[in-house]
């Protein structure tokens, strides 16, 4: 029992020195919708350097800020992939946190779909139409002016051309970055058709973000969590529904799903890199300068990613669904990455 | 009042109404055995059937030319391996000139045939040169078109392999190129984003690192715990209060134990995140009060007299316990400690805390090491929408169940082997 005290007590007090100063993977967190391409790359990267493989965690974009912005030293994230741009706020909290070198590259393009199965007829959607459908509430059909609870139950309620079923639409929570994309490119986009709410934005842009992002609370619109792959599965066995998730998971699952145009625009991979195709945005991913010289392999691992054979035109991201970036941009992204190396 | 007529020869309505009573619980208990049975052994079957295209793999047999030109470069990584694929290709399939053509033609082999060429020429520089008839891993659509499980009268749009595809396939089929080995792979690879490289390997070893702290951190201190409070401690307020917490303490959710791991271990004290080291040490804080329960019990049943007699002849306390009392108890101490780890094995909440939820693509080579465990490596490819993950998750959950097999069986035969050697407890 003495010998088991005295074994406790140097196991305590030998843990300070886990705080190493150098590691040997790369840590990466963040968008889950980004999240198989970083595994991707990371797959790549380890059989060709043999290097460890990093450590990827699929956070959503939100936490990924949080947990990438919490510090500089060895225990915090090296890399964090978003859906999105990092916020002023996060911005604000990465320098307080001492994060102060951050680079961005800017990896691809991503369409943000509303598919459905195969089984049900295919929707083509106004972006209107999809912010009828699923905000908390809406302008009275009867009187412009005025918002109301959302009193449509079924596409056909919305616009005549629309099939009638049910709406029933599974999303991603608002920890997303997903979620944030759709929230500005199409529920307030959808919302601004409306002269009284464009008036809103103008005179109470607060007001105006709660009307416009507020999903409905009555069942018709499920917050799914942060996985897309789930989504996918509830479309295959529930042919009502319509699921709200990136580009890619469409990409390997076309045989069971299709994707509802908006605005008349479907997501195909050139609607999507020329900015058509109103759900699309970028993917980015940002990085700890400082952590370089620490964490071996993170300029190799940054430069496989910028690499002609993974974000090329043909590369094998791009054959995984991710929409590659002109190459203008990609050059300068490989000149970005080769200026980390050289410090 | 007429008495009914009782005759020992005919039963009575009263006794056959007892009887029929009897036969309908009889049957009662038999239906609900069945059926539970039943249920059991139909998910498993459905696991084990899913499973099974998993543990096979297809090969496509390629004319692999070593060439010198191909290794100008000092850097034997840095060769193109990617291009000696495609010319075996080129060889096999002649005519195919259009680039796109001939990338939808590379499509159909791994990026891992790249990948086993690569390995092949570092273990031996010496086959730069030569000419080798080379069995090479197909893509995962491939592999689930060879299993039947691909259906060519999906229209051309929708389908993930392309006319052209299907008929170089055909035409590699017809002249054997085309057949399907055992995936070793699946047990000696760490995980992949590619289903036919992916392998249980890694969470496997993962696994067991995390057990193997668990189990020397949790059993000295459950054992411990349980023979000091069972046999020295005095019965008093402060004995009841522990007694009491540990108790508590076993039927605290598994999810709140991750949140105190990553306070305090990760957050802390700078312990190293997604490591067997800390998910071990998370466990076995979540293991240890079953220990000592179990192991009290255990302690409990050895007869009073067995240790009265020890002291009776003389032995000291401590002596009665180690010598007598301990070996008697063991086979319940290790039952319940057995049947702790295998719940720790197929924990997955706490760890879900602590980082595991993650890609690690090699396989751990210490503690320190970033790992995840099999229950996470099932939780990961169960949300993979990619091809040919549904049937890994499968073969994961089989190789997962046959490790508690393992450990069950061990338990039995521990008690067997102690039974027969200390009889007091029988």
């Amino acid at each position: 029992m003495k010998k088991f005290i005295l074994f406790l007590v140097l196991l305590i007090s030998a843990t300070p020195c886990f705080a190493q100063n150098q590691r040997r993977n790369i840590s990466i967190v963040g968008s889950s919708t980004v999240y198989p391409f970083a595994a991707l790359v990371g797959e790549y990267f380890t059989r060709t350097t043999g290097n460890l493989s990093p450590h990827i965690e699929s956070t959503g974009s939100g936490s990924g800020f949080k947990r990438f912005c919490a510090g500089s030293g060895l225990q915090y994230p090296d890399i964090t992939n978003a859906s999105r741009l990092m916020t002023s706020e996060e911005r604000a909290t990465c320098l307080a946190n001492g994060v102060t070198q951050i680079i961005r590259i800017k990896i691809g393009r991503d369409g943000i779909v509303l598919a459905t199965s195969r089984a049900m007829p295919k929707l083509n959607l106004t972006l209107q139409d999809v912010y009828l459908a699923l905000a908390m509430q809406v302008p009275d059909p009867e009187n412009h002016q005025r918002l109301i609870a959302n009193p449509y139950s079924r596409w056909q309620q919305i616009n005549s051309a629309l099939p009638n079923v049910a709406i029933h639409v599974y999303g991603p929570p608002p920890s997303s970055g997903t979620r944030d994309a759709f929230d500005s490119l199409v529920m307030e986009m959808g919302a601004t058709t409306f002269p009284l709410l464009r008036k809103m934005k103008k005179e109470n842009p607060a007001a105006f973000k709660q009307a416009a992002n507020r999903m409905r609370e009555d069942g018709r619109w499920i917050d799914a969590g942060e996985n897309d792959y789930l989504i996918v599965q509830k479309l295959k066995t529930n042919p009502d529904a319509c699921g709200i998730f990136g580009f890619s998971f469409l990409k390997q699952n076309e045989k069971s799903l299709q994707a509802a145009s908006l605005n008349g625009y479907l997501p195909h991979s050139a609607n999507i890199a020329a900015g058509k195709y109103p759900a699309s945005r970028s993917l980015f991913l940002y990085a700890k300068k400082q952590n370089s010289s620490m964490v071996s392999g993170l300029p190799a691992y940054l430069q496989e990613f910028v690499s002609q054979r993974a974000s090329g035109e043909r590369g094998y991201l791009a054959r995984r669904g991710m929409i590659p970036i002109p190459a203008g941009e990609q050059r300068r992204n490989r000149e970005i990455v080769k200026s980390m190396q050289n410090k | 009042m007429e008495r009914e007529k009782m005759s020992l020869l005919t039963p009575s309505a009263a006794l056959r109404r007892r009887y029929r009573r009897d036969r309908l619980f009889l049957l009662a208990g038999r239906l609900a055995a069945v059926a539970s049975f039943s249920t059991i052994g139909l998910i498993f079957l459905a696991i084990l059937y899913t499973s099974l295209p998993a543990f096979t793999q297809s090969c496509i047999k390629l004319p692999i030319h070593f060439e010198e030109t191909a290794f100008s470069n000092e850097n034997l990584d840095l060769a193109n391996y990617d291009m000696l694929v495609a010319q075996a290709l080129a060889r096999v399939i002649p005519g195919v000139t259009d680039p796109g053509e001939k990338e939808e033609l590379l499509e159909m082999m791994s990026p891992g045939a790249a990948w086993r060429l690569q390995r092949m020429v570092n273990s031996n520089p010496k086959r730069i040169g030569t000419v080798q008839q080379l069995w090479l891993p197909a893509s995962a659509d491939i592999d689930m078109l060879r299993k039947g499980k691909f259906d060519r009268t999906t229209p051309e749009r929708r389908r993930r392999l392309s006319r052209r595809q299907l008929k170089w396939y055909d035409q590699l089929n017809a002249e054997g190129r085309i057949k399907r080995y055992f995936n070793w792979v699946f047990f000696t690879a760490p995980n992949s984003t590619e289903a036919e490289l992916a392998g249980i390997y890694g969470a496997v070893k993962g696994s067991l690192l995390t057990m193997f702290i668990t189990l020397v951190l949790s059993f000295p201190l459950g054992a411990g715990t349980a023979i000091y409070l069972q046999e020295f401690a005095p019965r008093n307020r402060w004995t009841t209060t522990i007694n009491v917490t540990i108790s508590n303490l076993a039927a605290v959710p598994p999810i709140l134990y991750g949140l105190l791991g990553l306070a305090v271990f990760i957050n802390f004290f700078h312990l190293p995140r997604a490591t067997p080291l800390v998910a071990g040490m998370v466990l076995s804080l979540m293991t240890f009060p079953s220990i000592i329960m179990a192991s009290r019990n255990a302690l409990a049943a050895v007869p009073r007299s067995v240790c009265d007699a020890a002291l009776a002849l003389g032995a000291s306390r401590m002596q009665s316990i180690t010598h007598h009392i301990l070996p008697a108890a063991m086979p319940g101490i290790l039952t319940g400690t057995l049947l702790g780890l295998a719940q720790a094995f197929g924990e997955c909440a706490p760890l879900l805390m602590l980082g595991m939820v993650a890609f690690v693509g090699n396989i751990p080579a210490g503690i320190t090491d970033p790992a995840t465990v099999l229950p996470m490596q099932i939780y990961l490819w169960a949300d993979n929408s990619g091809q040919g993950f549904p049937e890994k998750t499968a073969a994961a959950i089989v190789i997962m169940m046959l490790f508690l097999v393992i450990v069950n069986t061990i338990v039995l035969w521990l008690r067997r082997k102690f039974e027969n050697s200390h009889p007091h407890t029988s």
